[in-house]
């Protein structure tokens, strides 16, 4: 141990260098002995932020090739069906790229691949915080700045969409303009002001190259920082089990394990990003040709994650288009268009702000929620996603109509109803399924496990043998709150005057009752000792020396 | 091979050899000819034979003149290229009401067709099946077919033609798998829910560069697997499926070694 190889001498000395002039030493310590708990579910995220990583390498690379610009050139090379065809800079430096640059194609897969897997990685990383209550105190502006990523991710994979010019791209450019021009008041002049003067002129595509290479991905590279910190600083949450409370962390010590586990899984997910990238094509932007307002291809649909906005408007009947005074008020676009988006994203900023107030729970939570134990939280969640996929499915309405040989008006009618009564449904099954767990769990825990054996008393009795569960399992189900829904004090004081704010209690109190009116409390120890008392049969059949007559399930004596 | 090579002074073996000689020239003959399908060169007896098919085949439906119903097209004048084009995909003799006729194995061989085509053609001047030369993929520009398509083919049969869907349980087919000939009789004729293109709207030259453009989606894309070419909704099926699906089994695995 004494002796040290040339290369430890020269790794000591650097590192005692930068510990002299940067406090680095410490700063290592701090972070390799900061513990994580161990869940499949907690490396979702990395998934999106490795992604994120990959977005950038494969973008920086498109940079060098791709060209913002409207301008019109005759394109000349392959492939054979684009030769020879006057089109924007942006689509011929898109298709040079893709046929005449080394790898440019794979890249272009690869990040286009990536962006979608960004989105889907995102989407269930926000699924696993909600259902589990990881956005409770103190993480609710986490909670926010995740919500951003999100939005901002969708922002960034909008911008980078429409950049090649293509038809598809341009017709969603197209839906965009239309949205804007919805806006009462502002949305014709909005409209120009996006683009320039009339759609499309000759701006949108560098615009939208700035925003899709410096500004998008900066605010995201930011918030990501804030995100990371606030982890760092909440410590992470862990999985409900024994031994783990709101004021510990189980897990192993960031170093060396997790930073194995966790740079080994960023190759993991480039590595499956690129094996997307090299065998599945997508988004073929010479299949759809250059942009030109005129003509719209069968099957035109933007990406998944804008898939339910494309489903929204193809839902919506066009009639509330109403005309007054030469003015036209767009409700059949403003609604499904503005709206709709609205309400889903005003659900996610307010929901972790919403469920404190119903809860005026003001303690901090680091141990997670098993989604059973909070039922209308998870019936909402279930909810939310399934307005979500219905809209993903009504904007696919064509997709299925020819794949399931169904009629396309069919389709649309029973989406329409579905829209309104499918959340409802879901969350009202949602909610069942999750009392029904739960009152499972109690049973569980007050007269254990059916073993299977049955046995006969002397006085010809039969009973099953239950087998008491080991402390473990217990901790596991009855360590949770129930909450009870807010009281409110009596409309009057003692003097018989009007109490200010009794009307917005009595709301708090309502919408707190909606929340917690149907639960399952915990059980508690003396309702075990006294289940055990009760269950003395129990009790003397565990003990397996005095058995009187037994008969072993499907095997008699 | 030795077994072979030791008969090959058999003296039967000229005997084989010519026949196995015909059989090649007539097969390959059998694959090459030029088909007989045209109205000019309709025999008489052709045009009776078509008749008797028609009685038989159509007459329920079309009426014993052709003259067709409030419900059914009246075939007089439709030509030949558009009995060419129903027939020889199978979509007509219609199996089933519905929707639209659907494509189905050809229920007459080459030969009935073309006597039914040529009776048909005898009951009213109308378009002619197109020959071999005017639906030859390699002698149109599959870039100017490109941007014909775009304007008006793409709106119902998508980009490439892999297909889209009409209202009421309607759909614009797929046409990768379709014969350039039937392409280019659909064109002429507009057959169910599809508009005729006339040679006035797209000339004979860009029909045939639509043909070619759709010739050149038979190798697949330079990207890879085409996911069925049908667009963003199927990547982002495939991105749940094999990304996240991958990853999260990944997951999983790293998640579990530890404990």
């Amino acid at each position: 141990m004494s002796t040290t190889t040339p290369a430890q001498r020269a790794a000591n000395g650097t590192a005692d260098y930068l510990d002299q002039r940067t406090g680095l030493g410490k700063a290592v310590k701090e972070f390799a002995r900061k513990t994580f708990p161990d869940h499949w579910s907690f490396l979702l995220g990395e998934i999106a932020l490795y992604s994120f990583v990959v977005l950038i390498i494969s973008g920086f690379f498109l940079t060098m090739f791709f060209v913002p610009s409207m301008a019109l050139i005759t394109h000349h090379g392959p492939p054979a069906t684009m030769d020879g065809v006057l089109m924007s800079e942006a689509f011929s430096s898109t298709l040079h790229t893709s046929f005449e640059v080394r790898g440019g194609l794979l890249m272009r897969q690869i990040h286009h691949w990536a962006a979608l897997l960004f989105m889907a990685a995102i989407v269930t990383h926000m699924m696993r915080v909600f259902f589990t209550g990881a956005f409770r105190k103190p993480r609710e502006l986490n909670w926010l700045v995740g919500t951003l990523l999100m939005i901002l991710g969708l922002g960034a994979g909008f911008t980078g969409y429409s950049l090649p010019d293509d038809v598809l791209s341009g017709n969603g450019l197209r839906i965009t303009d239309g949205v804007i021009k919805s806006i009462p008041i502002i949305g014709s002049y909005m409209s120009y002001f996006v683009f320039g003067g009339e759609f499309p002129g000759e701006d949108i595509i560098p615009r939208l190259f700035t925003l899709h290479i410096l500004v998008v991905p900066g605010l995201i590279l930011a918030l990501v920082g804030v995100h990371l910190l606030m982890v760092v600083l909440h410590k992470h949450t862990q999985y409900p089990g024994g031994g783990r409370t709101d004021k510990n962390v189980v897990g192993f010590p960031l170093f060396p394990v997790y930073v194995a586990k966790a740079g080994g899984f960023f190759f993991v997910v480039f590595g499956v990003i690129a094996l997307m990238g090299a065998t599945m094509a997508i988004n073929n932007v010479w299949n759809y040709g250059p942009f030109d307002p005129s003509p719209v291809s069968a099957g035109a649909q933007p990406d998944w994650y804008m898939l339910f906005l494309e489903g929204s408007l193809r839902l919506m009947p066009g009639q509330p288009e109403f005309e007054f005074w030469g003015f036209t008020l767009s409700l059949n676009v403003l609604i499904p268009a503005v709206v709709i988006p609205g309400i889903l994203f005003t659900f996610l900023f307010v929901y972790p702000f919403l469920e404190a107030a119903v809860t005026k729970d003001k303690r901090e939570h680091h141990v997670l929620d098993r989604p059973r134990n909070v039922p209308v939280r998870t019936g909402l969640g279930v909810a939310f996603l399934t307005a979500f996929i219905i809209l993903a499915l009504a904007g696919s309405n064509d997709l299925i109509a020819t794949h399931f040989s169904m009629s396309l008006n069919q389709i649309t009618w029973a989406f329409r109803i579905l829209i309104f009564v499918g959340p409802w449904f879901a969350f009202w099954i949602t909610k069942r399924i999750c009392l029904g767990l739960q009152r499972k769990d109690r049973e569980l825990v007050l007269h254990g496990h059916e073993t299977g054996r049955i046995v006969r008393f002397a006085n010809g009795e039969y009973i099953e043998v239950h087998r008491p569960l080991d402390e473990q399992e217990r901790w596991l189900r009855v360590n949770y709150d129930a909450h009870r829904p807010l009281e409110v004090a009596p409309a009057t004081d003692s003097r018989g005057v009007r109490r200010k704010g009794y009307a917005s209690e009595r709301r708090l109190s309502r919408l707190s009752s909606f929340f917690y009116e149907d639960r399952v409390e915990p059980v508690t120890p003396a309702e075990l000792a006294a289940a055990h008392s009760h269950g003395s049969h129990d009790e003397l059949e565990t003990d397996t020396t005095s058995e009187p007559q037994q008969i072993d399930s499907g095997r008699a004596h | 091979m030795k077994a072979l090579a030791a008969r090959r002074h058999h003296r039967l073996a000229p005997v084989v050899l010519l026949l196995l000689a015909l059989l090649v020239t007539g097969g390959v003959y059998a694959l090459l000819a030029p088909s007989p399908a045209s109205a000019d060169t309709a025999s008489v007896q052709d045009i009776e034979t078509g008749e008797k098919l028609f009685q038989a085949n159509c007459a329920t439906c079309h009426g014993p003149d052709a003259e067709g119903s409030d419900t059914v097209p009246s075939l007089v004048g439709v030509g030949a290229a558009a009995v060419d084009f129903q027939v020889s995909t199978g979509r007509m003799p219609m199996q089933a009401s519905g929707p639209q006729a659907i494509e189905k194995p050809a229920q007459m061989d080459a030969e009935q067709t073309s006597q039914l085509a040529a009776y048909v053609a005898s009951l009213g001047a109308g378009p002619a099946i197109p020959t071999d030369e005017m639906v030859d993929a390699s002698k149109g520009d599959p870039a100017l077919g490109a941007s014909v398509f775009r304007t008006n083919c793409a709106m119902c049969h998508n980009a490439i033609g892999a297909g889209g869907a009409l209202s009421e349980g309607k759909f614009a087919p797929a046409l990768l798998d379709v014969e350039p000939r039937n392409i280019y009789q659909a064109m002429l004729t507009g057959p169910q829910s599809m508009p005729v293109f006339n040679d006035a709207n797209i000339t004979p030259e860009e029909k045939r560069d639509v043909i070619a453009y759709l010739a050149e989606q038979h190798d697949g894309s330079a990207g890879g697997l085409t996911l069925g070419s049908l667009g963003p909704v199927s990547e982002g099926l495939w991105v749940w499926v094999v990304g996240m699906g991958l990853l999260v089994g990944a997951a999983v695995w790293i998640g579990a070694k530890s404990s």
